[in-house]
C-alpha cells in the first residue's frame, strides 16, 4: 500500500489497562498488522458507562469530554470492546444535545469509532490472520457489539483462519452473560442465574476455551466457570487472533 | 392493584431460588422465541410493517385529542357511549354503576390488562359482584387468586401438574378418576364450567386491542374466542381500555395486526380478531344490548410529549419480556406490579412513581434484547435510562452506590492520579491474587457468586510506557 498509514488511537479501556494488559498489545499488534500506526493517547481513563448507565449524566458528560479531547485529531479510535466502542459511537452525541460545539466534536468522534475485530474486517479489509490456537472455541457475542454495532460474522471469520482451531458455538450464544456493569453486583441473584445459564451452556460444548470481544463479560464468565471449577480457559479473542496466548488465561495463574 | 415493586430485590431473590417457577419459565424461551423468529423471518416486509406500524402510533399520539374526540363521535353515533375516566377510581366506578344500573349479579370477562391495572375484580366483588375470567390462562390464576406474571400469558408461571390439581380441587362436580394430565383435557374442563357462566351473565367486559377512530369500533384478537362469547352473549357489553389504544383507522389496524401476532406467538394472524362497533342493531342476529366504553387515562396523557412518549407506541404483544433474560430468570410476579418485563419496567414508574418503582428500570444490563424485538420499535433501554437519571437526579438512588459512583468518577476525571493508583493497584492486586479471589473487601455482591480474575500484573499503561517512547501527548 503506498497511502499513508492511518493514525490510530487505541482506546485501551478501563479493564484491559488494569486487568488484561495483554488485549491492549494484541489490539495494537493486530492493528498494526492491518497497517496502522497505533498511539495511546495518555490522558484517556474511562468510555464512562457506569457513570452513564448509573443515570449519571453530569459525570458521563465530563468524562465523555475528555474522551473526546484525548482523540481529536486520529484518522480513527479503535476500543477492543463493543461497549466502550458502542459508547463512543452511539451515546456521546446524545450527551451533548444542548452544546452544540462539544455534539459536533463528539459526532466527529464517533464516525471514526470502531470496535476493534470489526474495524479490522470491515475498515481494513482483513481476511484472515497469522496465529495458532490448537483446540475448540465456543464464542460469546457480547450484547452492546451484537446489537448496537452488529457484531457477529467478524470475529467468527478471522477465528476460521486460525491454525488449529474449531469453533463450537454454544445454545443461546446472543443471550447475555448477566455482567451489566453494575448490575452485577446490584442484582447479584438475577445476574448470578444468567450467568450461570451462561456456564451452562459454555460446558456443554465441551469446548477448550471461551471467547469474547468485552472484557466486562469474560470477568464475569470466568468469574463463574473458575468458581465451578470448570475446566474452560477464558481469553479476549484478540489474544487467539494476534497470537498472543503465552499468558495465563483469565483468572488463571502461571502456577495454574 | 397493589404494588410490591419497592421489594423486587426481595422478590427476585426468592423467584430464582424457585425450582417449580424455574420449569415453567423455560417454556416461556421454548414456546415464544423460536417461533418469533420464524414468523419474522418469513415475511420479507416484515421490518418495513414495524417502520410502519411504529409510524402510524407515533401520528396518532402527535394528534391523539383528535383522534379521542372523533372515536366517541363514532361511538355514540353507533348507540354506544364512552365513559372518560382520568383514574383507575373513576374507572371502577363507571364500570360498577353501569353493572349496577342493569341489576347485574354476575360478569364474564375477557382477558384485560387494563382490568388489572385498575383491579376490577376486587372491586366488584367487594361490591357483591362476582367476575368470571373466560380466557383459560385468566381463569386459572383466578381460581388460585393470583395475578398475571405475564401480559399475554397470564398463567405462564405455572407448571400443568399446578393446574391439573386446582381443577381437581375446585371443579368437585367432575368424577374424581377422571384423566386430566393432557393440556386438552384441562381446556375441555375448563370450556365445560364456563359455557353456562356465558349465559348467566348480565354484563361481558373485555379489553381492547385497538379503538379504531374511523368507525368507533373495538378490537380484541384472542385465541380461544372467550372473548367473542363474552362480549356478544350477555345483554351489555364493556369495554375497558386506556386510551393510547386509538388509531385511526381500519387500514391502521391491519397494518399494526400483521406484527402483533407475529410478534406475540409466532403466528401470522390470532385465531379470532373480531371487531365491535356499537350495540346491536334492529337488523343484527345477536349482540348486546348495550355498548360501553370506559376509557382510561391513569397518568398516560402525562406522557405525552416527554421523553416517556413512545411508550404509548406498545401494543401489549409480550415479545420484549419473551426474550429478556432478567424476565426469564424471575417471571413476571416478582415485579411487583401489573405489567412485568421491560415495558414494564418503563411503563409501570409512569403509573405509580418511580419512587415506588424504582428497581424496574434498573434491574437490567441494557442488554437490548427487548428492543432488538419491540415491533413498535421502542427504545426501552434508553428510557430505562432515562428513570436512572431522574431517580439520580432527585437522590433516590441508594447512598452506598452513589458514594462509590462519585469517587470512581473522581478519579475518571483525573487521568494522572487515575493511572498512579491503578498503577499501584493491579501489580498489588496480581500479588495477592494468583489469578483469582474467592473473596473480596468491598466485593461481596461480585464474589457471592463468582470469583474475581485478578490483574495480570502491571497495567497496559505502564507496560506500554516502558515498551514505547514517542506517544504524541
Ligand atoms: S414494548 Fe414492544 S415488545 Fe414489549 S409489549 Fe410493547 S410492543 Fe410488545
Amino acid at each position: 500500500m503506498s497511502e499513508k498509514p492511518p493514525r490510530v488511537g487505541l482506546f485501551v479501556t478501563c479493564l484491559v489497562d488494569l486487568f488484561r494488559p495483554t488485549v491492549g498489545f494484541a489490539a495494537a499488534k493486530l492493528l498494526e498488522d492491518a497497517g496502522c500506526t497505533v498511539e495511546v493517547p495518555r490522558t484517556q481513563t474511562c468510555c464512562g458507562q457506569p457513570a452513564y448507565n448509573s443515570g449519571d449524566r453530569g459525570d458521563a458528560r465530563s468524562i465523555a469530554a475528555r474522551t473526546v479531547e484525548a482523540f481529536e485529531g486520529y484518522d480513527y479510535v479503535v476500543a477492543p470492546s463493543g461497549s466502550c466502542a458502542a459508547m463512543l459511537r452511539e451515546h456521546y452525541p446524545a450527551l451533548f444535545t444542548d452544546d452544540p460545539g462539544m455534539a459536533a466534536k463528539a459526532a466527529k468522534l464517533a464516525g471514526r469509532t470502531y470496535e476493534l475485530v470489526s474495524f479490522l474486517t470491515d475498515v481494513r479489509g482483513v481476511t484472515g490472520v497469522e496465529a495458532r490456537f490448537p483446540g475448540s472455541v465456543t464464542y460469546h457475542d457480547s450484547c452492546s457489539g451484537l446489537r448496537e454495532l452488529g457484531i457477529k460474522h467478524q470475529p467468527r471469520a478471522l477465528l476460521a483462519t486460525v491454525d488449529g482451531l474449531t469453533l463450537a458455538e454454544h445454545a443461546d450464544a446472543e443471550v447475555c452473560c448477566g455482567f451489566g456493569g453494575t448490575f452485577c453486583v446490584k442484582y447479584p441473584d438475577i445476574s448470578n442465574t444468567m450467568v450461570s445459564e451462561k456456564a451452562d451452556a459454555v460446558e456443554s460444548t465441551g469446548a477448550d476455551t471461551l471467547l469474547a470481544g468485552d472484557l466486562g463479560c469474560l470477568l464475569n464468565m470466568a468469574g463463574k466457570l473458575k468458581r465451578r471449577g470448570a475446566k474452560t480457559s477464558i481469553r479476549h479473542v484478540a489474544e487467539v487472533l494476534a497470537g498472543m496466548t503465552e499468558q495465563p488465561a483469565i483468572g488463571e495463574s502461571a502456577e495454574g | 392493584m397493589e404494588s410490591s415493586a419497592r421489594a423486587f430485590k426481595e422478590n427476585a431473590r426468592a423467584a430464582v431460588a424457585d425450582p417449580q417457577l424455574k420449569r415453567a419459565l423455560s417454556h416461556v424461551k421454548e414456546g415464544f422465541i423460536g417461533k418469533r423468529a420464524k414468523a419474522a423471518a418469513k415475511l420479507p416486509e416484515f421490518e418495513v410493517l414495524r417502520d410502519a406500524a411504529r409510524d402510524i402510533k407515533n401520528h396518532t399520539l402527535d394528534h391523539l385529542d383528535l383522534y379521542l374526540e372523533h372515536y366517541e363521535r363514532k361511538v355514540t353515533e353507533t348507540g354506544g357511549q364512552v365513559h372518560w375516566c382520568p383514574t383507575a377510581e373513576d374507572a371502577r366506578r363507571a364500570v360498577l354503576e353501569i353493572c349496577r344500573a342493569v341489576g347485574a349479579r354476575t360478569v364474564t370477562k375477557g382477558k384485560s390488562m387494563i382490568a388489572e391495572e385498575i383491579a376490577l375484580n376486587d372491586h366488584l366483588e367487594a361490591n357483591g359482584i362476582t367476575p368470571v375470567e373466560t380466557d383459560l390462562g385468566e381463569y386459572i390464576i383466578q381460581l388460585r387468586g393470583e395475578t398475571p406474571s405475564h401480559i399475554i400469558a397470564p398463567a405462564v408461571h405455572l407448571t400443568k401438574d399446578l393446574v391439573e390439581a386446582d381443577f381437581r380441587a375446585h371443579h368437585t362436580a367432575f368424577p374424581p378418576e377422571r384423566p386430566l394430565s393432557e393440556p386438552r383435557q384441562l381446556v375441555n374442563e375448563a370450556r365445560e364450567v364456563l359455557r353456562g357462566k356465558y349465559l348467566a351473565a348480565d354484563v361481558g367486559i373485555t379489553g381492547a386491542n385497538f379503538l379504531v377512530a374511523e368507525t368507533g369500533t373495538s378490537v380484541i384478537v384472542t385465541n380461544e374466542g372467550n372473548g367473542d362469547l363474552t362480549q356478544v352473549l350477555p345483554r351489555v357489553h364493556i369495554v375497558v381500555a386506556s386510551l393510547e389504544k386509538v388509531v385511526p383507522t381500519l387500514e391502521d389496524v391491519s397494518t399494526i395486526l400483521r406484527v402483533l401476532a407475529r410478534s406475540a406467538t409466532g403466528q401470522e394472524c390470532s385465531t379470532y380478531t373480531t371487531f365491535s362497533t356499537g350495540p346491536r342493531r334492529a337488523e343484527d342476529p345477536d349482540g348486546p344490548d348495550q355498548y360501553h366504553v370506559v376509557l382510561l387515562d391513569n397518568g398516560r396523557s402525562s406522557m405525552l410529549g416527554g421523553e416517556f412518549q413512545d411508550m404509548l407506541r406498545c401494543i401489549r404483544c409480550g415479545a420484549c419480556m419473551n426474550h429478556c433474560p432478567v424476565y426469564h430468570a424471575i417471571g413476571g410476579h416478582a415485579y411487583g406490579w401489573v405489567y412485568p418485563g421491560p415495558m414494564g419496567a418503563v411503563l409501570t414508574p409512569n403509573l405509580i412513581g418511580i419512587e415506588e418503582a424504582g428497581h424496574l428500570p434498573s434491574a437490567s444490563t441494557f442488554c437490548g434484547r427487548c428492543e432488538s424485538v419491540c415491533p413498535m420499535r421502542i427504545p426501552l433501554p434508553k428510557m430505562m435510562r432515562h428513570w436512572r437519571e431522574r431517580e439520580f437526579e432527585r437522590h433516590l438512588s441508594p447512598a452506598g452506590a452513589r458514594a462509590g459512583l462519585a469517587l470512581w468518577a473522581f478519579f475518571a476525571k483525573r487521568p494522572s492520579l487515575y493511572h498512579f493508583v491503578t498503577g499501584m493497584a493491579a501489580p498489588l492486586l496480581a500479588a495477592l491474587g494468583r489469578g483469582r479471589f474467592r473473596r473480596l473487601p468491598l466485593a461481596g455482591g461480585w464474589t457471592a457468586h463468582r470469583d474475581m480474575p485478578a490483574p495480570e500484573g502491571r497495567t497496559f499503561r505502564q507496560l506500554w510506557a516502558g515498551r514505547r517512547q514517542g506517544e504524541s501527548r
